[in-house]
């Protein structure tokens, strides 16, 4: 019961074998593609056609397919996640490919961030990064009841905003220095919005952007290239949020 | 099989304080000394690896997804209830327990669910304390939503993505002690075998997805939380990776599987599009709030929804439960959806589609409330069909989305194997056959932050097992047999792909054994699955090599259980010869068509004990006594 019409594309996809391998880009055709497929089901049909000729299937990080786990990631024509706004590769479709189009294919290209095979990277130091700080420092147990304390709606709403984040890394990979401020900030953000995160509001800030040098992320230039993909919308008004944090934390320390 | 529930007795409401008070402790000093394993880092996972490291035991956490953060409980959208009753709308624990046990069609165990009714309110609490931005109203305090199958709003929500917001929570906390160094994490990882040495779980073997290294790993007890199985149907709202390998593992070294057959099948999903599709996406039933469900009066009818007329619609739900509504529970609604369009009078390419219009509600409220509410939902629908649901109507349709059984666990949560624990939607016990909207959520950080990390301190207390190394002949063997399934793999060499057969199998699945069964489409299966099965073994093709990343090779293991598993589900629901909450066997039904139980003969738990390779699973039974809820025919009329 498919419908909808159906397009050919030539896509070029980096290669690579392992960690140490070198890699390439590599030619593929894709047939009957359908426009309401996603990005990752066409790539589904490419792995399966691969696989019936013996050759291995393209890797690739997936899991949710709506949009919401993060994991998916992938530079798409130059563009992490292929640059329509607020969508996951995961929930790009092909509808908005044209037949014939040639896409290029590549992973996220970050020092802190290194292909493991194919598009597929290492993200653990985004982990590294939450266990150094990104956090309220609360055992489980003892919470006092939880409309004890009001929380103005508006800074919920931007406590909000600032959490969406998903950890995909797509600011990172769109960033020319390869910078996690936008990840750090959302998150620093996220918990100085609330009176509970406030109290490490600080230290949360200095260890955070640490931990983010030590893992080999670059610096912000304040390019913004980061908002321009985040499949989440996150402005970089919460790099702001960190900088008052980091500075105002420096200084009283 | 030896199956004592081990539930306190006395007054329903004291029986968890009583419970906690007989339980034996683990001194502070003590707690060090014990090496806990956890399989899985979602809701369930992830707070009770957190919740146990700062009370002092070493945990080893494992998860397949590239961080914890992953886990599927992300994808939650609409909410978590819990007895908060801040609406004073007339919510206590009683009333949620008594929901629950009303929504799971009577079939779950009275102790459990009030327990969780108890314990709910404590998570809120917790989560707020983390920093989860749950919606809120203008004078700051916590906003409330209704879900189906309940007349108050109980349901917390951060926009629509609640799931993701609570286990970020229970994520960050993950890693405070991950930092800390009590959690050791371990990413990348997928288990697939449960090691047991002298009747008791004392470990695990996994492959490290990155560099294919089999590796064991020993500890005093062992804690499954990796979810449910509803990828067994190929299509359904789970994330890819979701699997029944862990659990079914588990299944094959002595743990009782409880009630395969209860699988949940969510009304509003997105239909689907086509024969390449890979995974279905859920509309939150939040939607319900403010979305009605119709489709046109007479067949065939194929007028844009805005030429149909008022009086040529049939909201169903509206008319058939009028004091649900569009609110009436997710199994009943689905099942409704079905039987329109089996009328015929279903709406889209294929006819399998109902209408969710929020055509009133944004005449009402304008599209800006709408928005508010339901934005991200309604962004959603539109990247994925191309259509706009604040113009014209949603188009959805049932797709499987949770499933209710699992692994049978007693009320300490511990599985028929000593020392084997098991959280989340992984077990068995809280839901029934049925679980009601927002309430996944509730369970898996039940679970986690407050049960697990009392019970499996008496299980360590009282067990007192010798400790043992993965030097013991039991992990040699165990990882034994892992090399040597993932080396029968990539010798096959035939021509189908893994996913051709996962498709195969779901599509056998959905027809037979999905909204509607009979006892001959069931048989029909349990001739069909086999064949397949045995093919699988023969023809499939699984590339590459098992010393590097190699998802074909992943998927192949997840595949060759869901197999197994299949018939395993297919068997429990040609046994259950009644309807009752997901499990609809067309041959008992109402004459309204509503399903039919027999409390004379089912009212109990379906416990499946493994047989070995080829031999036919024996099923026992907890028999569930209702002292509390009085077994009723459950109305929303």
């Amino acid at each position: 019961m498919t419908t909808g019409k159906t397009m050919t594309l030539k896509l070029h996809v980096w290669r690579q074998a392992g960690p140490n391998a070198p890699g390439k880009m590599t030619d593929y055709v894709a047939n009957n593609v359908n426009e309401h497929m996603s990005f990752l089901e066409m790539l589904d049909v490419v792995n399966e056609e691969l696989t019936k000729t013996g050759e291995e299937p393209i890797a690739f990080d997936h899991d949710c397919r709506e949009g919401i786990c993060g994991a998916c990631s992938m530079v798409i024509n130059g563009i992490p996640h292929g640059g329509h706004k607020g969508v996951t590769a995961c929930q790009l479709h092909m509808r908005h490919f044209q037949d014939g189009q040639d896409i290029y294919i590549e992973p996220w290209r970050a020092k802190a961030f290194p292909v493991i095979r194919d598009l597929v990277t290492n993200r653990s130091a985004f982990d590294r990064i939450i266990a150094s700080g990104g956090y309220v420092s609360v055992n489980t147990g003892g919470a006092p009841d939880a409309n004890a304390l009001p929380i103005p709606k508006k800074d919920a709403d931007q406590a909000f905003d600032a959490a969406a984040c998903i950890g995909c890394g797509a600011c990172v990979a769109a960033c020319k220095n390869a910078s996690a401020m936008l990840f750090v900030a959302a998150k620093v953000s996220h918990l100085s919005h609330t009176p509970q995160g406030k109290v490490e509001a600080g230290d949360r800030a200095r260890t955070m952007i640490a931990q983010m040098d030590a893992e080999g992320f670059g610096t912000c230039s304040n390019y913004s290239q980061c908002e321009a993909v985040c499949p989440k919308e996150i402005s970089v008004k919460v790099i702001a949020d960190l900088n008052r944090e980091y500075i105002k934390s420096s200084l009283l320390k | 099989m030896k199956l004592d529930a081990r539930c306190p007795s006395g007054p329903i409401e004291q029986r968890w304080s009583n419970h906690k008070m007989d339980m034996k402790l683990v001194n502070p000093a003590n707690k060090r000394k014990f090496k806990i394993i956890i399989v899985g880092t979602g809701l369930a996972g992830g707070s009770a690896a957190a919740t146990l490291s700062e009370l002092g035991y070493q945990v080893d956490a494992f998860c397949f997804q590239d961080s914890p953060r992953r886990a599927h409980s992300i994808a939650a959208q609409g909410g978590i209830n819990a007895a908060k009753n801040y609406q004073n709308d007339g919510d206590s624990v009683q009333r949620l327990f008594y929901d629950t046990v009303k929504g799971g069609d009577f079939r779950a165990r009275e102790s459990n669910v009030w327990r969780l009714a108890e314990v709910s309110a404590n998570i809120i609490d917790q989560c707020v304390a983390q920093g989860v931005p749950f919606a809120r109203e203008y004078g700051g305090h916590l906003a409330n939503r209704s879900f189906g199958g309940a007349q108050v709003s109980r349901t917390f929500y951060a926009r629509g993505q609640t799931g993701q917001q609570l286990l970020i929570g229970a994520y960050q906390a993950l890693e405070r002690q991950v930092q800390a160094g009590g959690v050791k994490m371990h990413t990348r990882h997928e288990m697939l075998e449960l090691v047991v040495i002298d009747g008791h779980a004392r470990g695990i073997v996994t492959r490290d997805l990155v560099t294919g290294k089999i590796e064991s790993w020993a500890a005093d007890a062992v804690v499954l939380a990796s979810g449910g199985y509803g990828n067994v149907f190929y299509l359904s709202t789970n994330a890819k990776g979701c699997n029944v390998t862990a659990t079914y593992r588990a299944f094959k070294k002595g743990a009782g599987f409880a009630n395969p057959c209860y699988t949940q099948i969510h009304p509003t999903c997105i239909p689907v599009s086509g024969d390449y599709q890979s995974k279905l996406t859920l509309m939150s039933e939040s939607l319900r709030n403010d979305g009605r469900v119709w489709v046109p009066t007479q067949q065939g009818d194929t007028r844009a929804p805005s030429q149909i007329p008022d009086s040529e619609r049939d909201y169903y739900l509206e008319r058939k439960y009028p004091s649900y509504g569009n609110l009436a529970p997710r199994d009943i609604a689905s099942r409704a959806a079905k039987q329109v369009c089996d009328e015929g009078r279903g709406v889209g390419p294929g006819g399998r589609g109902v209408y969710l219009d929020f055509g009133d509600a944004i005449k009402r409220l304008g599209a800006k409330v709408i928005s508010e509410r339901y934005g991200n939902l309604f962004d959603m629908y539109t990247t994925i069909t191309g259509e706009d649901p604040y113009s014209a109507p949603m188009r959805i349709y049932p797709a499987v989305h949770y499933t209710m059984g699992g692994l049978w666990v007693d009320y300490n949560l511990m599985s028929t194997i000593p020392g084997l624990h098991v959280v989340g939607e992984a077990n068995f016990s809280d839901h029934g056959a049925n679980r009601l909207g927002a309430s996944a959520l509730m369970q898996g950080l039940a679970d986690g932050y407050f049960i697990l990390p009392y019970t499996i301190g008496h299980y360590l207390a009282t067990a007192k097992q010798p400790k043992v190394t993965t030097d013991h002949p039991e992990f040699k063997k165990a990882a034994e047999d892992v090399r040597a399934r993932t080396t029968r793999f990539l010798a096959i060499g035939g021509k189908r792909t893994v996913a051709d057969f996962h498709r195969t199998l779901g599509a056998l699945l959905w027809e037979k054994c999905g909204m509607g069964r009979t006892e001959k489409g069931l048989k029909e299966l349990l001739q069909e699955i086999p064949v397949l099965r045995e093919e699988f073994w023969k023809n499939v093709n699984v590339p590459g090599s098992d010393a590097s990343l190699n998802m074909a090779l992943e998927n192949a293991g997840r595949v060759a259980d869901f197999l197994e598993f299949g018939e395993l589900m297919v068997r429990d629901a040609l046994d259950r010869a009644e309807s009752c909450g997901g499990h609809f066997r067309e041959e008992f039904q109402t004459p309204d068509g509503e399903a039919q139980r027999n409390d004379a003969e089912y009212c109990h738990a379906s416990v499946w004990e493994y047989q070995g390779e080829g031999a036919t699973p024996v099923r026992h039974k907890e028999p569930l006594n209702f002292e509390f809820v009085e077994l009723q025919t459950r109305s929303y009329k």
